[in-house]
């Protein structure tokens, strides 16, 4: 478990520094930070000195140790656009984003996990059929859309739940139903399939042959098996929520990362958006960490490899 | 004195795509407290039909339909299904013909073991793992404290079949069915796994179904035999009338695959029965060994060829046996 797990560290950690640098370089590629700096009409020696002063003359690699061993510490500079430390901005926004996908993420599982069981329970009956139509409607409709209809139902009509904000919890229900709904359909899927296949293996027979109960049966090692394929689809849909939440946060108005993140692209200030995109990965990248750890404590067999 | 289990007029049908496939037709037979009965056959001659059947576990397509199966002097077929979960693994166990994927790869043997007692017994975690050990070491598992902690991958076959059996016997059961259990390992095990569970079946006094394809092995550990073909019987005895008078002749093809110690020479060809099993699909006549028999005649084309009962436990399934029964 041990090797295993310090394979895994290591292969996030140089996946950790790829991502780095390409963040890196997607800002100087950018353009030359030394004429933004420097400002608008200012001359050529006034760049100059604009670029050694800042260190831009020097190779690109040293460039970027000096940039991550900032950032490391968590100065991701300024943003030149507000003249605020990026790194702050970053903390303010970064919650709001945070509860979404992570009650996003579980509302996906408390829909998919349950229906993607029954389903496979009892295979071409009516509740597999219930469970089929979420799904494709899941999949059909564009989250903006069943936000919006979620707004006007029980926003505008009901007069249920605030439309707007991220002041309560009850701000977050419809964004969370919005974004959550979307990811449904993928996980209940597989959810389906694996519980399928798992109840129709050798050792399931073999539980059964020991007279052990159903719920035994389903939960303890027909659910464990079928699970572990999902963990790492999880992880991977929670990535995509919390990256992905620009459109149902700018619809819902919650001041989260996708929100700067559309107001910086817009305003092209791009050291904020440099900021998000290393954020973002390196969550990514923790989370597909943290999917692997969770799967080699469910499979015996990962933990050995 | 009643048997342990008595099987009458079973039939196995299952409902697939291509039509409904008889897997199982018309096999009685019953097993003694403390007897093993051999049920014998090439692949695909309905026994592990038979095997699923007594222990409820068909799969969805199966459907199962007998005059009786009785178990222990209860019906199996009127019991609902909660109660026939009281019985298995308690009562009755299987072992199965795959021992590499019979183990659920996420629990450790220990677990596995212990849950076989739970489920069924009030009793503590202690008591249990201590069960678990004794039969670990019975079924010739050494270190057996430390196995417990294993997972399955990381054992062989024949150590993974050696546990399917120690499993099966946690609640100490009155029947084990053994379906094929060592058709999968190295041939160098087969013989150890045989001889463990004759050993066993002595040993705890339980009755057993032993399937296999095998007639060899037979010899060494039934006491009466089945031989099946395309879901019929075609011959039953006890192991004494088999041997020394096979009347069916495809009792006699699978005696001839039989090495012969001290006659079969090293390199010789054994015998074989030529073709394979047909699938019992459709509407069924005549005998169905008779595309593979050398001495079939029109006549084995008739209907309605009955089993012919020469003694309680000998019958046959043959208009033309090759042997006149005076005999046999
Ligand atoms: N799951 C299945 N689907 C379709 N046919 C099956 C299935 N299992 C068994 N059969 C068919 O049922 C018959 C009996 O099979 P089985 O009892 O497994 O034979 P045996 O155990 O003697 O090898 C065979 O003709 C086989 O092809
Ligand atoms: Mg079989």
């Amino acid at each position: 478990m041990l090797i295993y797990t310090l394979k895994r560290l290591g292969l996030a950690m140089i996946v950790m520094v790829t991502v780095s640098l390409i963040s890196f370089m997607l800002l100087r590629v950018s353009g030359d930070p030394a004429i933004s700096l420097a400002g608008e009409g200012a001359s050529n020696e006034e760049i100059e000195f604009v670029r050694i002063q800042y260190g831009f003359d020097r190779p690109l690699i040293i460039q970027y140790f000096e940039w991550a061993g900032r950032a490391l510490h968590g100065d991701l500079g300024d943003s030149p656009y507000l003249n605020q430390p990026v790194a702050q901005m970053l903390r303010e926004r970064m919650g709001v984003t945070v509860i979404l996908g992570v009650s996003a993420l579980s509302f996906a599982m408390i829909l998919s996990i349950p229906l993607g069981m029954l389903a496979a329970i009892r295979p071409n009956t009516w509740i597999d059929r219930v469970a089929l139509s979420i799904s494709v409607m899941g999949q059909a409709m564009p989250s903006f859309w069943f936000g919006l209809i979620l707004i006007i139902f029980f926003g505008v009509h009901l007069r249920w739940l605030p439309i707007s904000g991220s002041d309560t919890w009850r701000h977050f229900v419809m964004p969370t139903i919005a974004l959550g709904y979307y990811a449904t359909p993928a996980i209940m899927r597989l959810v389906r399939s694996g519980m399928i296949e798992v109840l129709a293996s050798d050792h399931i027979r073999t539980a059964r042959a020991k007279g052990l109960r159903w719920p035994r049966i389903l939960f303890k090692h027909t659910l464990r098996n079928a699970i572990i394929p999902v963990v790492a689809v999880a992880a991977v849909q929670l990535g995509f929520m919390l990256g992905g939440s620009i459109v149902i946060e700018s619809i819902f108005a919650l001041n989260g990362l996708g929100n700067l993140a559309w107001v910086s692209i817009s305003r092209s200030d791009l050291p904020v958006v440099q900021a998000i995109v290393l954020f973002l990965s390196t969550t990514y990248i923790i989370l597909t960490f943290l999917a692997d750890l969770l799967n080699a404590f469910l499979d015996p067999r990962i933990r050995s490899t | 004195m009643s048997a342990l289990l008595e099987v009458k007029h079973l039939n196995v049908d299952l409902n697939l795509p291509a039509g409904t496939l008889h897997a199982v037709r018309d096999v009685s037979f019953s097993v003694e407290k403390g007897k093993t009965l051999s049920l014998v056959g090439e692949s695909g001659c309905g026994k592990s039909m038979i095997a699923l059947a007594i222990m409820g576990l068909l799969p969805p397509s199966g459907i199962c339909s007998a005059e009786k199966i009785a178990f222990e002097g209860l019906d199996l077929q009127k019991m609902s299904e909660k109660k026939m979960s009281t019985f298995r693994g308690a009562r009755m166990a299987m072992i199965f013909q795959e021992p590499m994927t019979s183990l659920d790869p996420c629990y450790t043997i220990g677990n596995q073991l212990v849950e076989a007692l739970t489920e069924h017994k009030k009793v503590s975690a202690r008591e249990a793992r201590d069960r678990a050990v004794f039969l670990l070491e019975k079924v010739g598992i050494t270190g057996s404290a430390s196995r417990l902690k294993q997972y399955p991958h990381q054992l062989s076959g024949g150590l993974r079949q050696r546990i399917m059996i120690a499993m099966g016997l946690m609640c100490g059961p009155s029947l084990i069915i053994a379906d094929e259990p060592t058709t999968a390992l190295d041939v160098t095990i087969q013989a150890q796994i045989m001889g463990l569970l004759a050993s066993i079946q002595q040993e705890f006094n339980m009755g057993m179904i032993l399937i296999t394809h095998d007639l060899g092995v037979v010899s060494r550990v039934a006491d009466d035999v089945v031989i099946m073909y395309c879901g019929q019987v075609v011959e039953t005895g006890n192991i004494k009338e088999i041997f020394n008078n096979p009347i069916h002749p495809y009792t006699r093809g699978l005696m001839e695959c039989i090495p012969v110690p001290g006659k079969t020479k090293p390199g010789e060809k054994l015998g074989s029965i030529p073709g394979i099993v047909p699938t019992p699909i459709g509407d069924l006549w005549g005998c169905s060994f008779r595309s593979r028999c050398s001495l079939a005649t029109q006549e084995c084309a008739a209907r309605g060829l009955e089993l012919i009962k020469i003694s309680d436990k000998r019958s046959f399934r043959c208009i033309n046996p090759p042997v006149t029964i005076a005999d046999a």
